[in-house]
C-alpha cells in the first residue's frame, strides 16, 4: 500500500478497511497534494459518459467503463496490453494507490475497481459514497481536465479466475451460494419496463435457480455509502442466508451492480471467494438450455444442470 | 438513411454532428444538454406527468402539447425535464426538442425511427447507451401519434 490507510471507527469493523477511502480523508489528501506526484490519483468512473465533464473532484481523470475498458470485438475486457496503455495514459503506476468514485452510489465505480482487480492492481479504493456525497457536502468540483504525465505500467495478464465467474462456472456451482442483486421485479421475472422502453435484452425473465434476492442498493445507506459491517452481517448472513467461508457468485443484469456487492461481500465482510458473474441475465436469460426459476422462491438445482 | 427525409432543423442538427469528431460530437451532446430549456412554471408541480423508470436509466419527463393553427395541422410542443446528474439523456432530450418542437404530426411521425444513429455517436457512447435516445424518440411518437387520433 503506497499511500496511508483511512483509521476510522466505520472501516475498521471492516475485513478490508484499506479499501475505502472517505470524502474528508481524499479532500484533505488533495489539499496535501498527494495528486501533484503520482502516489495517489483519483478516477471517476460512471454510468453517464458525459457527467465527468459537467464537473468532477478536482484532479480527477476519466475513465469510461464501456469504452475504455471493455474490448471492441470480443465480448470481454481489455488485454493487458491495452489495461497498461489506458492506466499508463491517466498517469497510474503499478504501485499508483487508486481511489475511484461515481455517479449511482459507486455502481460503475465498483465495477471498474473490479476490472482493476482483475489484473491485480495491488492498491484501488472505493471512496465511500461516491460522486453524490461529495457534491451534496458542497465540495471542490471543476471542468479542468488534467493532463497527467504519463507513468510507466507494466503489461499484466488478466486473472479472471479468481474473482469473475462465467456462465459455465455458475452452472458448476448450482448448488452454493448466488446473489441476485437486481430488483425484486427482475427476480421474479415480471416485465419492468413500461411501454416504449428497450427491453431488458433477455428472452426469459426469472432468476438463476436457487439465488438469493438482495437488491444491490440495500448494501447502502441514504447518502450512497456502504452500510456498517453490522448491517450488511444482518442482510448478506441474516437474509441471504450466507455463511462464513461460503463460495458466493453474485451477478445482476451486466455485472455492474453486483460488483458493488462483490465488493461488499469481498472486502466489507471479507469472504474470501466471491466472484462476480458480469454475463449476468442479460447472457443467462437469452442462453440455450440453462434453468432458470420465475416468481418470488429461489427454486431448486434442476437435475439437468450440469449436462 | 440520409438526411433528406428528416424536418429541417433536425437535419441541420445531423450534419452538424457528422460534421465533426468523435470527441467533438461528445462536447456538442453536452451543449445540448445545457441548452434544453426548463419547463415551463405550469408543468413544474405535475409529479403525476413524470414517467416511472426501471432502474438502469434515469428518470425523464416528458409531455406534449397541441398548438391551434386557423385551419392547418395542429402544431406540437414537446418538453423536457431531466435532472442535472444525466447529461447524456438531457442532451438527447436537447436534441430532440430542438430538432422537433414546433413541427406536425405528420412531420414528427416520418421521422425514421433509427435517427439517433445518424448523430455518429455509437462508438463513443456504446449502442446500449444510444437505445435510451432511440426510446426517447419512440416515446415522443407515440405520443404525437395517440393525440393526433384524438385531434383527428
Amino acid at each position: 500500500m503506497s499511500y496511508p490507510v483511512e483509521q476510522n471507527e466505520k472501516f475498521a469493523a471492516y475485513a478490508h478497511p484499506e479499501r475505502l477511502v472517505s470524502t474528508e480523508w481524499l479532500a484533505a489528501a488533495i489539499d496535501d497534494g498527494a495528486l501533484n506526484d503520482g502516489k495517489l490519483v483519483v478516477v471517476e468512473s460512471d454510468e453517464d459518459v458525459l457527467l465527468y465533464e459537467t464537473g468532477h473532484i478536482p484532479g480527477a481523470v476519466k475513465i469510461d467503463w464501456h469504452t475504455d475498458l471493455n474490448d471492441e470485438v470480443t465480448r470481454d475486457y481489455v488485454q493487458g496490453k491495452e489495461f497498461a496503455a489506458l492506466a499508463a495514459a491517466k498517469g497510474i503506476s503499478r504501485d499508483t494507490t487508486v481511489v475511484i468514485y461515481g455517479d449511482k452510489s459507486n455502481w460503475w465505480a465498483a465495477y471498474a475497481l473490479w476490472v482493476f482487480s482483475l489484473f491485480g492492481h495491488e492498491d484501488v479504493r472505493l471512496l465511500d459514497g461516491g460522486r453524490d456525497k461529495w457534491i451534496a457536502e458542497g465540495r471542490a468540483l471543476t471542468t479542468d481536465i488534467p493532463s497527467p504525465a504519463v507513468a510507466d505500467y507494466p503489461v499484466v495478464e488478466r486473472n479472471d479466475t479468481p474473482i469473475r465467474a462465467f456462465k459455465e462456472d455458475v452452472l458448476a456451482h448450482l448448488g452454493k451460494p448466488l446473489i441476485d442483486v437486481r430488483s425484486p421485479e427482475e427476480y421474479t421475472g415480471q416485465r419492468t419496463h413500461m411501454p416504449a422502453y428497450p427491453e431488458e435484452g433477455a428472452l426469459r425473465g426469472g432468476h438463476i435457480p436457487t439465488a438469493a434476492s438482495i437488491p444491490w442498493a440495500r448494501a447502502a445507506a441514504e447518502d450512497g455509502t456502504y452500510r456498517s459491517r453490522a448491517e450488511l452481517e444482518a442482510l448478506y448472513l441474516g437474509e441471504a442466508g450466507l455463511a462464513e467461508g461460503d463460495d458466493v457468485v453474485a451477478y445482476c443484469r451486466i455485472g455492474e451492480r453486483s460488483s458493488h456487492t462483490w465488493f461488499a461481500l469481498k472486502f466489507l465482510l471479507g469472504f474470501e471467494t466471491v466472484r462476480n458473474y458480469d454475463g449476468s441475465w442479460t447472457e443467462w436469460g437469452n442462453a440455450v438450455r440453462v434453468p432458470i426459476a420465475k416468481g418470488a422462491e429461489r427454486g431448486s438445482v434442476p437435475a439437468v444442470a450440469t449436462r | 438513411m440520409s438526411t433528406q427525409a428528416l424536418p429541417t432543423a433536425l437535419a441541420e442538427i445531423v450534419d452538424d454532428f457528422q460534421a465533426v469528431s468523435e470527441p467533438e460530437r461528445l462536447q456538442l451532446l453536452l451543449e445540448f444538454s445545457r441548452g434544453l430549456p426548463d419547463l415551463p412554471e405550469r408543468l413544474n408541480d405535475h409529479p403525476e406527468l413524470l414517467e416511472q423508470v426501471v432502474e438502469c436509466q434515469s428518470p425523464l419527463f416528458l409531455t406534449i402539447e397541441t398548438e391551434k393553427n386557423d385551419g392547418a395541422s395542429p402544431a406540437f410542443r414537446l418538453f423536457f425535464k431531466a435532472p442535472p446528474e444525466a447529461p447524456t439523456t438531457r442532451g438527447f432530450a436537447g436534441v430532440l426538442h430542438e430538432g422537433l418542437d414546433g413541427l406536425t404530426a405528420e412531420e414528427i411521425l416520418a421521422v425514421p425511427d433509427d435517427m439517433p444513429e445518424l448523430l455518429g455517436l455509437t462508438r463513443a457512447i456504446t449502442p446500449l447507451r444510444m437505445r435510451g435516445m432511440t426510446a426517447m424518440l419512440g416515446r415522443i411518437k407515440r405520443k404525437v401519434a395517440a393525440a393526433a387520433r384524438l385531434h383527428a
